[in-house]
């Protein structure tokens, strides 16, 4: 700690920001891609990589606010929210521009619906979240099945037209996206939820004797965590022509892995939302490099499950000296 | 003043087989012939696979952690079982399209035939329980990241050996699988000789109170001069020997692999453990209470076909019994504490 | 008794620090065959810190001599129990999801191989007879399921079972704090047995009848030093109090009398409906002292008042808003990746703010503040607050309670490990807050800490035992209503 003393340069303080390797991970894999292709087919990577991870980083949020709270707390009701989000959503607007707001409400009502069931789970049967979110997330996805059976029903045209769009090569959503995250950033760095939700992660014990309402922080980061897989289910089935079964299947193993890749603590207490979008596209990447140079679907999972054994190995070493 | 202290303590020991008994007199009640040798055999035969796998997940739970790869684990085996355990490398389908191609000879040497390199790969399987074992404890990682990964890593593993489903299992699983014998179903007789196993092995030997304190007071387990470290070796190893189990017994029903198999093995596991009045911390598991868990799950499917009730619910009667169990125990435990 | 013996083992000059505290400042102690060593001392003497080096738990500077043999590098908790050095600490280390027979065999390695439940069970069982007779345990009892008394008597029997080594010196550690009258006199006798059967126990307890009815000698502790140690018969309780305490200083209601200050009480918690309940009240502008022997209730009282000024309590009347100053820092204070100021602002937020979100300006502008009015030393507040000695980490949580607007501040013995020259700064504060109206609820262990206080209730096993004015306070009254008489 002797160093302490001394107040770091900015660029040691800009290097000491855990997510700033998935930044350089995912350029660094970019840059590989493009150099089999010969650099011709690098704008549409990019915005290929841009498009699909807007979806993990919107879950990603969520997830990172639950394990924020410190160890236990993880979402595994994501992937079934998503789903019936998008069922109901599409069933409801039923390929009408017209409905495309209420259609969104719906999916995020759904999202809060499922938030509040599993913190009422948690508190009512005093069982950890993990327990929680997997008993909640069967009874989710058994009525997403039920409810979305039968033909597959359109999105609205204009819900499509905008989930696709793009603006000089960058898809609208993302930017939206983007500005999400960076609002999200704010309320994690300089509101008072934000602090409240790191507090509790470092020590909850600490938290409560210090004034911080345990109760109703940890409620609104399961109901963000539910809302936001909603949101997401209302965006991909406008993005892939309607709503499917197995559409939040990847989103469980793709939320954690973005928070841990993203530098984000497991342990809790110690997130950023920055670099969930180094991950998102980082994994989004390999995956394309891995496509271009030939290599299958099955080494595509091995390298994606190697990276985060990988990092999160790596992550621990940062943290002996505790 | 022991027999009322004990009554909500023996009424949760007791709700795994209550729940599993209910069940049961529900689906004879809605469908009697359900009662009887092939009805058993229908209605139990995948219980088998998931209590193994329920087994595998109880040991890593005892220590504390969580294993969120034992599905994919599952699939894994599967596809080794249909490929390299039946004709050795030379079932593997790429070997076959070389061979189709000409660049390999249609005759193999022995080596590339012999079942043994099946062997090896599922022994290297349990091996590599052990090492996360050994990874986790020495790096204090958190499981569910850690086994988050690997369920990746035994999904691509799956994907090489098998890229499309099919393969054929050993013959000599499948017969066991289908064995008839006389009087009581396979299932019954299975499950009950994993669930007396199980319990010698964890819950009779001498070791195996070691590796159950480890999970209820670690530093008492240590300053007693375990090694903690040898403890999660042995959990993750056991945990891999049962999934191997588990993925050769689901091979042996479906006669062919698929890496996506046993995708829904990792949460019905878990699942399984709670349901047989497993905890989530502190060591306090029952291997029979798991095996019960697995059977009253699966027994879930059927009670919904004969209610009439589409298989969509399935998966949300598993839930649903899930929270009603664990509802009813937070309400034994509520009384437990007012007296 | 022969005195020439060699000891099982003996301790001579032996020093022990965590970090700049020091433990032990060169105790010198010899256990042999055939005594009962009765150790006795207030809060923080050391007790502790001697007990876990004699297991092997702590490394120590000095000559530690086993058999006469010295060892003091190559000590261990194995090396102890190779020698028969058993230990019952305070906090139980039974594994609670075992059966009794389970527990037996988790601390003897030896009891393995076909039948070995049944041999741990009818060990475990056979050495309970012996201690507890009539007892009600049984072998297949899940440990977690025991009432507590049941729990500290498998863990007193488990010590003395002899497998592969034989119990030569048993370690006691408050071992009837959770026994009944019964169940207490059982083991002390059986303890005289042990003793006269060749065996050895140190037995550490507050309740000093205890002591000198069951111990052939009697070593008092205090500030890490041994103090007196003289045969048991040459003490009496009066004496071992007084041997216990700081005779010398004592200056009877050195303090002015002071009177309690009328009108409705900033905080009030009913007395308890038994025979000699205690009504605890603090008023505006009071330092009101928690005081007694350690864990004796007084840091859930305090959690309690923190709980009710939030939720309400039948039995708890809080006005105003309520701050807590921990004094377990690592488990109930610090924030540990934050930094100095982060950790300080946490409870003062709400009024940082601008608009939404939190003022940076605001929140160095009070870091800063408390930086230079509390001292804490340190060139930038932005720095983690790791960085900090304890002393300091102890003074930014004094910050983050005194910055916020809380009109009561309550201290849950926050001077655990905190140097002298901190003390007396903070005790300033404390005392200048008081004066401009700000109450303050202190629990703590340190009679020089009660001297601040206005008025002092004393705490043993759960209940206020004495309400002291600082008129009537004395150590001695606070140790004599601390330390109970078995009944």
């Amino acid at each position: 700690m002797s160093d302490a003393a001394s107040p770091p340069s900015p660029l040691r303080r800009l290097m000491a920001r855990p997510w700033l390797w998935a930044y350089v991970a995912a350029f660094a894999v970019f840059i590989v891609t493009i150099l089999f292709t010969g650099g011709r087919s690098g704008g549409e990577v990019a915005t290929a990589a841009f498009t699909f991870a807007t979806f993990s980083v919107i879950v990603g949020i969520g997830q990172m606010f639950v394990v924020t709270l410190g160890p236990g707390n993880v979402d595994l009701s994501i992937p079934a929210t998503i789903t019936l989000a998008g069922a109901v959503a599409t069933k409801i607007m039923d390929t009408q521009d017209g409905m495309i707001l209420v259609g969104l409400l719906v999916a995020l009502a759904c999202g809060a619906a499922v938030g509040i069931f599993n913190y009422g789970l948690i508190i009512l049967l005093r069982i950890p979240p993990i327990i929680a979110t997997l008993s909640s997330s069967f009874l989710v996805q058994s009525t997403a099945i039920a409810y979305g059976r039968g033909i597959r029903i359109k999105p609205p045209p204009a819900l499509a037209d905008f989930t696709t769009s793009q603006v000089f090569g960058m898809p609208v959503l993302a930017i939206c996206v983007i500005l999400l995250a960076a609002v999200m950033e704010v309320v994690l760095r300089r509101t008072l939820y934000g602090r409240w939700v790191t507090a509790i992660g470092q020590n909850i014990r600490a938290a409560r004797l210090a004034g911080v309402p345990v109760g109703r922080t940890r409620f609104a980061a399961y109901m963000m965590s539910a809302v936001f897989a909603g949101l997401c289910g209302y965006l991909l089935s406008g993005f892939s022509g309607g709503s499917s079964l197995s559409m939040g299947e990847e989103y469980l193993l793709t939320s954690i892995a973005l928070v841990v890749i993203g530098g984000s603590s497991v342990a809790g207490g110690n997130s950023n939302v920055p670099g969930l979008w180094g991950a998102a596209l980082f994994l989004f990447l390999v995956v394309t490099m891995l496509n271009t140079y030939g290599f299958g679907a099955g080494l595509r999972y091995l390298a994606t499950g190697a990276i985060i054994i990988a990092v999160i190995v790596a992550a621990s070493r940062r943290r002996t000296a505790r | 003043m022991t027999g009322s202290a004990l009554s909500p303590r023996l009424l949760r020991s007791l709700l795994p087989a209550l729940s599993l008994a209910a069940l049961l007199i529900a689906i004879f009640w809605l469908q009697p012939r359900a009662m009887s040798y092939v009805g058993f055999n229908l209605m139990l035969n995948l219980a088998i696979p998931i209590a193994l796998a329920t087994i595998a997940q109880m040991c890593v739970i005892t220590v504390n952690d969580l294993d969120l790869s034992i599905g994919t684990y599952v699939g894994f085996v599967a596809c080794v079982g249909a490929t390299l355990l039946s004709g050795g490398v030379g079932a593997l389908p790429l070997v076959k399209d070389l061979q189709a191609s000409g660049t390999l000879p249609t005759d193999l040497p022995w080596l590339l035939t012999t079942p043994l390199a099946g062997i090896l790969v599922l022994a290297l399987g349990i091996v590599v329980y052990a090492l996360l074992g050994a990874l986790i404890y020495w790096r204090d990682l958190p499981s569910i990241v850690v086994t988050l990964g690997m369920s990746f890593v035994w999904l691509g593993l799956s994907v090489v050996i098998l890229p499309v489903p099919g393969g054929a299992a050993p013959g000599w699983i499948r017969s066991l699988m289908t064995l008839k014998p006389p009087f009581i179903p396979f299932p019954i007789i299975a499950a009950a000789v994993i669930a007396i196993f199980a319990h010698i092995l964890i819950m009779r030997t001498s070791y195996g109170a070691v590796l159950r304190g480890a999970g209820g007071n670690p530093r008492a387990i240590e300053r007693a001069g375990w090694s903690l470290l040898k403890v999660k070796v042995a959990m993750f190893a056991l945990a891999g020997f049962f999934g191997m189990l588990a993925g050769l017994s689901l091979v042996g029903l479906t006669t062919s692999g698929d890496a996506n198999i046993a995708l829904r093995y990792t949460l019905l596991s878990i699942a399984g453990v709670i349901l047989g009045g497993g905890e989530f911390v502190g060591g306090r598991i029952s291997p029979v209470g798991a095996v019960i868990g697995a059977a009253t799950l699966t027994l879930a499917g059927s009670f919904l076909s004969f209610l009439r009730i589409p298989p969509d619910w399935q998966i949300g009667a598993q839930g649903a019994i899930l929270i009603i169990v664990l509802a009813l125990r937070a309400l034994i435990d509520h009384a437990e504490k007012r007296r | 008794m022969s005195r020439a013996e060699v000891p099982i083992i003996s301790l001579d000059g032996v020093v022990k620090s965590f970090g700049a505290v020091r433990a032990l400042q060169g105790v010198d102690l010899a256990c042999r065959k055939g005594e009962c060593i009765g150790l006795v001392g207030h809060n923080g003497a050391g007790k502790s810190t001697l007990m876990n080096l004699l297991a092997g738990v702590f490394s120590a500077e000095g000559r530690i001599a086993l058999d006469g043999v010295d060892t003091a590098d190559r000590y261990s908790v194995a090396v102890a129990q190779a020698h028969g050095i058993r230990c019952v600490f305070q906090e139980l280390s039974l594994c609670p999801n075992l059966t009794v027979a389970e527990n037996a065999r988790i601390m003897h390695a030896s009891l393995k191989g076909i039948g070995w439940r049944k041999r741990a069970g009818a060990l475990i069982i056979a050495q309970l007879d012996l201690v507890f007779p009539g007892h009600g345990i049984s072998a297949g009892d899940v440990v977690g399921d025991l009432p507590i008394a049941r729990r500290q008597m498998v863990e007193i029997a488990r010590a003395f079972t002899v497998t592969a080594a034989a119990a030569r010196l048993v370690i006691l550690d408050e071992p009837t704090s959770s026994l009944d009258a019964h169940q207490a006199g059982q083991l002390l006798a059986f303890v005289r047995r042990f003793v006269a059967e060749g065996g050895c126990v140190v037995l550490i307890s507050h309740l000093l009848g205890e002591i000198l009815s069951t111990a052939d000698r009697v070593v008092v502790m205090k500030d890490g030093r041994v103090v007196a140690e003289r045969p048991a018969a040459e003490f009496t309780r009066a004496s071992l109090v007084a041997a216990m305490g700081t005779v010398a200083r004592e200056e009877a209601g050195r303090g002015e009398a002071t009177v309690r200050r009328s009108g409705s009480p900033r905080v009030r918690v009913a007395a308890e409906r038994r025979a000699g309940g205690i009504e605890f009240t603090a008023h505006q502008g009071e330092i009101v002292g928690l005081a007694g022997l350690g864990g004796q209730g007084q840091s859930e009282m305090l959690v309690r008042i923190f709980d009710a000024a939030r939720r309400a309590d039948r039995d708890i009347d809080v006005s105003g808003g309520v701050a807590l100053v921990a004094g377990d820092r690592q488990t109930d204070g610090v924030f540990p990746l934050w930094s100095i100021a982060e950790n300080i602002t946490i409870a003062s937020l709400a009024r940082l703010r601008r608009g939404f979100l939190i003022d940076r300006a605001k929140t160095s502008a009070m870091a800063e503040t408390w930086k230079a009015r509390i001292a804490i030393r340190t060139p930038d507040v932005d720095n983690p607050i790791l960085s900090l000695s304890g002393g300091n980490q102890q003074k930014a949580l004094f910050a983050r309670a005194l910055g916020s607007t809380a009109e009561t501040v309550l201290m849950d013995d926050p001077m655990r490990g905190v140097d002298i020259g901190t003390k007396q700064e903070v005790y300033d504060m404390i005392r200048s807050e008081a004066a401009g109206g700000r109450t303050f609820l202190w629990y703590t262990t340190e009679m020089d800490e009660l001297r601040h206080c206005d008025h002092v209730y004393v705490f043993r096993d759960q209940h206020i035992v004495a309400d002291l004015s600082r008129g009537e306070l004395t150590e001695e009254k606070i140790l004599h209503a601390s330390f109970a008489e078995v009944a």
